[in-house]
């Protein structure tokens, strides 16, 4: 077997805040093969957002940040890179989407601008073999009359069509590993199925890895190879999505996707929620994070931290397949 | 072999515990450095020890050396954050407010009655060490003196002027932002003729009309703060006016008066306070300007406008003191009231607002 | 029959953005609300539920139509007798840190309509104590907390709180669950259903989700771009609903959530070069232009609601009965 795309070995990132010091990923390590999907789950304060930049290399070491552990893209690892060596990964070997479409594009740049600037810079085409190509990124991302889009600027298209011109912008230059963290959060829901759509068959056309980071359970579900569960910083389950969703073992995996309602279940029915809130990550709670809201947990959960065996991090697994999906 | 790599993989030991090992030492050092600064700035103001070249460099390096050890004790006692110029800023104005409030018990030389100062020295040059620190003036009455009681004239002016204008701009930009429409159009109209006139004309105009006292001038300056404030209240206003707190508010049942006044106040008042700190030292400037022009409280009553304009003509070259002392008692004032304001706006103003 | 708690019939909204032109943000839509029941409203953004909800409590008040609340209509009342008559129907809004005054304490919030009000009893900390654990908050942890001490969860139980202290009849809430976490979404629906229960409600439930909607409510209205274009009961809603745009929202639902029946159902959205702007909304059927179903009647022709029986309604011509 050859050498995995991507390999995160014992990730941690630390911020010194006002506050405190606050370790937003703590010792997340994972593999990625080449073409392959993975789903990073979690709510807001997990850590998948930071995890996601930091697997990029746009959060490193600094004044105020420690990175520790390594992150190897086709071997090179990204963190002991000089700044030059990771520009140049980016968009080459890997690209990121962001949340919000706007705030990626530039207001006073042309659609047509943005894409063959970095075809340019990147792969050193003229002018007008840039302009062509660019044209062909925004064909290939569903946008139709291409030619005529690509001199229009970002305010003039919908929401949905901005978030395929920030695609078409990550694609330029045929990156190995994307990561899309939260693509479609800023969308419509019909739009949404869109997006999602095109960037699952994106990856199956060229070939392309894909982590696609999101809150939303059924963004992930069904479209992804394998799937992170994350909470308070730290992977607690992982494995192949469909083993995930149909049988959870960590106790907040199933609590999570009992909690989202489904179509099919009778209506005013009582949701299994999760007791408590999120916590508190400048001072999270010693042992399991996820024991004060666990309804499993005992007192070894509260004092010791279960590693991450056999893609679970529980002391207690749970053993039974969810009742929705048997 | 990186950096990164040589990190500990807990990092829980930050660097501060070796830190406090060397706070002793760092102490001692800075409140020695502290003391010799002030000895080198005291000396070098009296003409008795240096040669006026030396007692310039003496006093930089007094200067200097003094905000060095300043933020290095302030460092060790309150932390990484300290900021001295913050800190500095706040001594400074808590000094003149004290010295202000008590001056008439403080054991000040003549200020006012050139029939007291007559056995003084005309035009001393200050000396630390005499019973003129900073000097006298043409009439040999006592600098520190007056300008001390010139910074009660100046204080009041503005503060005065500053409270009038915070509270009357204040009140009409809440309302033009609350209610929008023909009330904002009608007080836009208001505002920009008062910013189309300019200040200093509009000055004149009034000081010649109006008699040169107190009352006077903090209303004719207050008139140069309104249209400032009415903009930030205005803007503050429209900022949370459309925010669910306030439509919650409504759906309860609460008047105009009472989402005015309790949900809305509360939230604009900080950065209207913030602007106001910063506009008193526009205005302290603002009363100079007219006080030197004499168009402001008239001499022998001090104000620092009316002392910087003592050093008219040639007096200036001859008795450089005359100038700076009030001088430099306005400079750092201002400077003072210009940080501490700008750092509450930048800590509570949610955009910020051109004067 | 009995009166419906909430009703309001042929609600108008537009919002003037100059040169002109208007947002045709609400155009012609009425509702009722049985007490008791709980009424879903469904959409994407820019379909006007939101605009609804506020039209409701008359902030802004409609261009036209009428909203009656019980018996008491609260069209064309003046400033002073509204106050009073809107104050038996509450908001709860999507950002719920944000609904809070940021300077105040979280007894004070609670408090708020009674010191709007003049209620002053010596039950007042009993009261607000009482309230707080009725939407699960431990009142001596939050009692004397400002709004952001708060997680958005907690705060969202506040808001319920604050609105309860009016003793509501009707509660509109206004995708009350979107800003929240996954894991305290449930929380909330949950406390929501209680709370109605407990205290007599009738809600009005607007949100995007489909799934979230049909687990709350017992009738949805589906809308989009201004206009209401199917309503019927939730139970089943995935099975029955017939039009086009409804159809396609379920579609878009993830696979998780979907049930096997639904997921053999494909609706193929016209791909659409542009989403039709509010400002200058398509003739006839605004769904036509991604429509898939659409023909030349609907661009001439608007179609309107029509009963199809068992309390459900479509706007479609095309839709096979």
């Amino acid at each position: 077997m050859t050498a995995p795309l991507l390999e995160v070995d014992d990730l941690r990132t630390r911020f010194l805040t006002p506050r405190g010091p606050m370790v937003a990923v703590d010792g997340v390590s994972l593999t990625l093969a080449a073409g392959e999907t993975l789903g990073i789950v979690g709510e807001s304060g997990s850590g998948k957002s930071v995890l996601g930049r930091t697997i990029m290399g746009l959060i490193t070491n600094g004044p105020t940040t420690t990175v520790t552990g390594a992150v190897r893209v086709d071997g090179a690892d990204i963190h002991q890179l000089t700044p030059q060596g990771r520009r140049a990964l980016w968009g080459t070997k890997i690209a990121m989407v962001f949340q919000d479409p706007m705030t990626s594009l530039n207001p006073t740049k042309r659609v047509g601008t943005h894409l063959s600037e970095s075809l340019r810079f990147h792969r050193g085409l003229s002018r007008g073999a840039a302009r062509t190509r660019a044209v062909e990124l925004l064909k290939l991302v569903g946008i139709p009359e291409p030619e005529r889009r690509a001199g229009q600027y970002p305010h003039e298209l919908s929401g949905g069509m901005r978030q395929r011109v920030v695609i078409a912008m990550a694609l330029a230059c045929d990156p190995k590993l994307l990561i899309a963290d939260e693509p479609t959060t800023a969308l419509d829901v019909t739009v949404q199925k869109q997006i999602l759509d095109l960037l699952q068959s994106l990856a199956e056309r060229l070939q392309m890895a894909t982590i696609l980071i999101s809150h939303d359970l059924g963004t992930v579900s069904g479209r992804t190879d394998r799937v992170a569960v994350m909470y308070a910083g730290r992977v607690v389950e992982s494995g192949e999505t469909r083993d995930v969703f149909a049988q959870p073992r960590h106790p907040y995996s199933g609590a999570l996707i009992e909690s989202i309602p489904r179509l099919d279940a009778a209506s005013h029915s009582l949701l299994p929620a999760i007791v408590g809130q999120p916590p508190n990550m400048l001072n999270p709670p010693s042992g399991c994070r996820f024991a004060p809201r666990c309804a499993f947990a005992q007192d070894r959960c509260r004092t010791e931290t279960p590693a991450l065996v056999d893609d679970v991090a529980c002391h207690f697994p749970l053993t039974q397949a969810l009742e929705v999906h048997a | 072999m990186s950096e990164t790599a040589l990190l500990p993989a807990a990092p829980e030991a930050p660097a501060v515990p070796a830190a406090r090992g060397r706070s002793a030492r760092v102490l001692v050092l800075s409140i020695a450095g502290l003391v010799a600064s002030v000895a080198m700035i005291l000396l070098s103001a009296s003409p008795d020890y240096f040669v006026t070249t030396l007692r310039l460099v003496v006093a930089a390096a007094g200067v200097a050396l003094m905000v060095v050890s300043g933020s290095a004790l302030g460092r060790q006692l309150f932390g990484p954050a300290f900021d001295l110029s913050f800190w500095f800023s706040v001594a400074w104005l808590l000094l003149l407010g004290l010295a202000v409030t008590f001056a008439p018990w403080l054991p000040f030389g003549e200020h006012l009655d050139v029939a007291n100062s007559l056995d003084q020295p005309i035009n001393a040059s200050p000396d630390p060490f005499s019973a003129n620190p900073l000097g006298t003036n043409l009439f040999g009455l006592d600098l520190l003196a007056r300008s001390v009681y010139g910074a009660r004239s100046s204080l009041v002016i503005a503060v005065t002027a500053v409270v009038i204008g915070t509270v009357i701009g204040g009140a009409i930009g809440m309302v033009a932002g609350y209610f929008q429409k023909s009330v904002d159009r009608v007080v836009g109209i208001f505002t920009n003729s008062l910013l189309a006139v300019p200040p200093l004309i509009l000055l004149i105009a009034l000081a010649t009309v109006l008699e040169p006292r107190i009352r006077n001038i903090a209303f004719a300056l207050s008139l140069l703060t309104i249209p400032g404030m009415v903009r930030l209240a205005r803007a503050t206003t429209m900022l949370y006016a459309p925010r669910e707190f306030v439509v919650a508010a409504r759906a309860l049942g609460a008047t105009r008066v009472r989402i005015l006044f309790r949900e809305l106040l509360p939230n604009v008042l900080l950065p209207i306070v913030s602007l106001a700190i910063v506009m008193i030292s526009i205005l302290i400037v603002a009363e100079a300007s007219l006080s030197f022009l004499g168009l402001g409280i008239e001499p022998p009553e001090p104000t620092w406008g009316n002392m910087i304009a003592e050093g008219e003509g040639t007096v200036f070259e001859d008795h450089p003191h005359i100038v700076l002392v009030p001088g430099t008692f306005l400079f750092l004032t201002v400077f003072a009231f210009n940080l501490v304001g700008e750092k509450a706006r930048r800590r509570w103003d949610p955009r910020s607002v051109k004067l | 029959m009995t009166t419906p708690a909430l009703e309001a019939t042929d609600l108008v909204v537009e919002f003037p953005v100059g040169r002109g032109q208007k947002v045709h943000a609400v155009s012609g839509v009425s509702l009722s609300v049985a007490p008791g029941e709980t009424l879903g409203i469904l959409g994407e953004s820019g379909c006007g539920k939101s605009t609804i909800g506020r039209a409701l409590i008359q902030m802004p008040a409609p261009d036209s139509g009428t909203v009656r609340l019980g018996d008491r209509e609260l069209t064309g009342l003046r400033a002073k007798e509204l106050r009073g008559a809107r104050a038996r129907m509450q908001i709860i809004m999507q950002d719920p840190i944000s609904s809070l005054n940021p300077r105040r304490k979280v007894k004070d919030l609670v408090w708020e309509s009674h010191a709007i009000w003049g209620y002053d009893g010596d039950d007042k900390e009993a009261k607000i104590d009482e309230v707080l654990r009725a939407v699960g908050l431990d009142p001596e942890t939050v009692r004397e907390r400002r709004p952001h001490e708060l997680s958005g969860g907690q705060a969202q139980r506040v808001c319920i709180a604050r609105a309860l202290m009016m003793d509501p009849v009707v509660l509109i809430c206004d995708e009350p669950v979107s800003s929240l976490d996954v894991s305290v979404q449930a929380q909330i629906l949950n406390l929501l259903e209680a709370t109605k229960a407990r205290y007599d409600l009738s809600l009005v439930f607007i949100a995007h989700d489909v799934a979230v909607v049909k687990n709350i409510s017992d009738r949805v209205m589906v809308m989009y771009l201004g206009k209401s274009c199917e309503v019927l009961p939730s139970e089943d809603l995935h099975l029955r609903a017939v039009h086009p745009y409804t159809r396609l929202l379920l579609s878009s639902l993830p696979e998780a959530q979907q049930s096997s029946s639904a997921n053999g159902d494909v609706v193929v959205e016209r791909v659409a070069a542009e989403l039709p702007s509010p400002l200058n909304p398509p003739s006839g059927c605004r769904f036509r232009t991604r429509c898939p179903l659409a023909t030349d009647r609907c661009a001439a022709e608007e179609p309107l609601l029509r009963d199809i029986g068992a309390g459900h309604q479509v706007a479609c011509h095309n839709v096979a009965l």
